[in-house]
């Protein structure tokens, strides 16, 4: 969704597009315009760094600042790399779970429990695309035991839950045979770092608190 | 090539040495553990040398996946049910090859680093590093340096190799190659690292002997810095 109104772009992962929608949306960031890279990326890290800068070269023939919505994502850094060159800054850390969970517990769950497998509200509903039918279980159920024999949990950080989304997160452990966990992130964390890094003058009401708010999303 | 009219199944036992090889290649190729199987049992009772079957037909057959994998014909997927097929594979070569007493061209110990449970990677290496005629000692995941050292004092290794699949945890192979380094271990012990957030330039920083992209590429710098080593070790003596 890019809009000559905006001064501002946000590129980023097509795991956040719906979650950053909502913030800009809450927030009236109206000067902020958002495109976003197909999530399945993911599966290719090598090949998000280059993408991101075909998107940030399209992003400068109309935009004054541009900020990349993406976790380094598995790109060993080279993401970075990218970045500096492109003058560009992208969110903190290594993956989106952090940005929700907050690093410090998202680093600690991590060392307590490193067979943990994360799912947030996108992976929820997209489990069987982006995970199931990617990595060929669909057509080779034998496989699941290969990707998930050193899983011990499904942990679950959602932004906006619903009974569905939890009912769901639930089956796909159960299909894992992993154990649960459910932990509220919300969307604090993302909206944080995008009042940090995005300029916003232009914003018409930054006193918005989104958890007031998360009843009419 | 003989087909059997009952089906549209190949019937393995009617093909000539080099059919059937080509024919179990392609089978590896589409992840056919049985088929895999049936012809390795074929070759072996046809008189062929386990280590014949293992280097002419399933680590070469490997060898094309990978080279398919890298080149993006191939995804993870579909290597894992072609690993999943050599091991069919190795099952009936590996009681023959140690019975013949074949030589092993090294010794290596492998495992994934702390704090990671990821070892689809390591076991593609683990396998293809047997296949090509190396003694591997895996100590699975999730391993601190501690396991590292236990496991090199107890096997001596030619070279140990270390997994990552998270870029959080791939900064402790630095921690294992210092440790190494303190110990006096390091210049005995060639270091490989891989995993998929991993490039040469971590690898360099580091201080790994060599980064592995992939478990072909893996075997092919593990027997080159083995060979390097022995005619280090050769000039050596003779100086």
């Amino acid at each position: 969704m890019l809009s000559a109104a905006s001064s501002a772009l946000i590129i980023c992962c097509g795991a956040l597009a719906r979650e950053i929608k909502t913030l800009i949306r809450l927030n009236q960031w109206y000067h902020i315009a958002l495109t976003a890279l197909p999530a399945e990326l993911h599966n290719h890290p090598e090949q998000i760094p280059e993408a991101i800068r075909q998107k940030i070269g399209e992003g400068r023939k109309q935009y004054k600042r541009i900020f990349v919505a993406y976790a380094d994502c598995g790109t060993g850094g080279v993401l970075d790399q990218v970045l500096k060159e492109e003058g560009v800054e992208r969110l903190p850390g290594v993956h989106c779970y952090g940005l929700y969970a907050g690093e410090s517990r998202f680093q600690s769950l991590q060392e307590q429990t490193p067979g943990s497998f994360y799912l947030t509200d996108f992976l929820v509903k997209h489990f069987q695309r982006l995970v199931v039918e990617s990595l060929g279980i669909d057509r080779h159920p034998q496989l699941k035991s290969l990707y998930f024999n050193h899983y011990t949990e499904v942990v679950y950080f959602s932004q906006q839950p619903t009974e569905a989304l939890l009912l769901r997160a639930r089956e796909i452990a159960d299909q894992l045979l992993l154990d649960f966990t459910h932990v509220e992130t919300g969307l604090r964390g993302m909206e944080k770092i995008l009042e940090q890094k995005i300029p916003l003058r232009e914003s018409v009401n930054l006193s918005l608190n989104l958890d007031q708010h998360r009843r009419v999303v | 090539m003989a087909i059997d009219d009952s089906s549209d199944d190949i019937n393995l036992a009617e093909l000539d040495d080099k059919e059937l090889s080509l024919q179990m290649q392609d089978d590896l190729y589409d992840g056919l553990n049985n088929e895999i199987a049936e012809g390795t049992s074929i070759l072996l009772d046809r008189g062929w040398h386990p280590q014949k079957v293992l280097n002419e037909v399933l680590v070469e057959g490997m060898r094309i996946v990978g080279v398919d994998f890298r080149d993006g014909v191939l995804f993870v997927p579909e290597v894992l049910l072609s690993a999943n097929a050599m091991k069919a594979g190795m099952s009936l070569l590996k009681p023959l090859l140690a019975e013949t007493g074949t030589s092993v061209i090294g010794k290596m110990v492998i495992g994934t680093v702390k704090g990671d449970i990821h070892d689809i990677g390591k076991n593609l290496v683990s396998m293809m590093m047997e296949g090509a005629g190396f003694e591997v000692i895996d100590i699975g995941i999730n391993n601190p340096v501690e396991n590292y050292l236990m496991a090199i004092e107890e096997h001596k290794p030619d070279i140990l190799g270390m997994s990552a699949l998270l870029t959080t945890t791939m900064p402790y192979m630095g921690t294992v190659i210092e440790t190494l380094d303190k110990e006096n271990l390091r210049s005995e012990t060639i270091v490989l690292v891989g995993g998929a957030p991993l490039n040469e330039e971590f690898g360099r920083a580091v201080g790994a002997d060599a980064y592995c992209r992939d478990a072909a590429v893996t075997v092919e710098i593990a027997k080159q810095l083995i060979e390097e080593r022995v005619s280090q070790h050769q000039q050596s003596a003779i100086q």
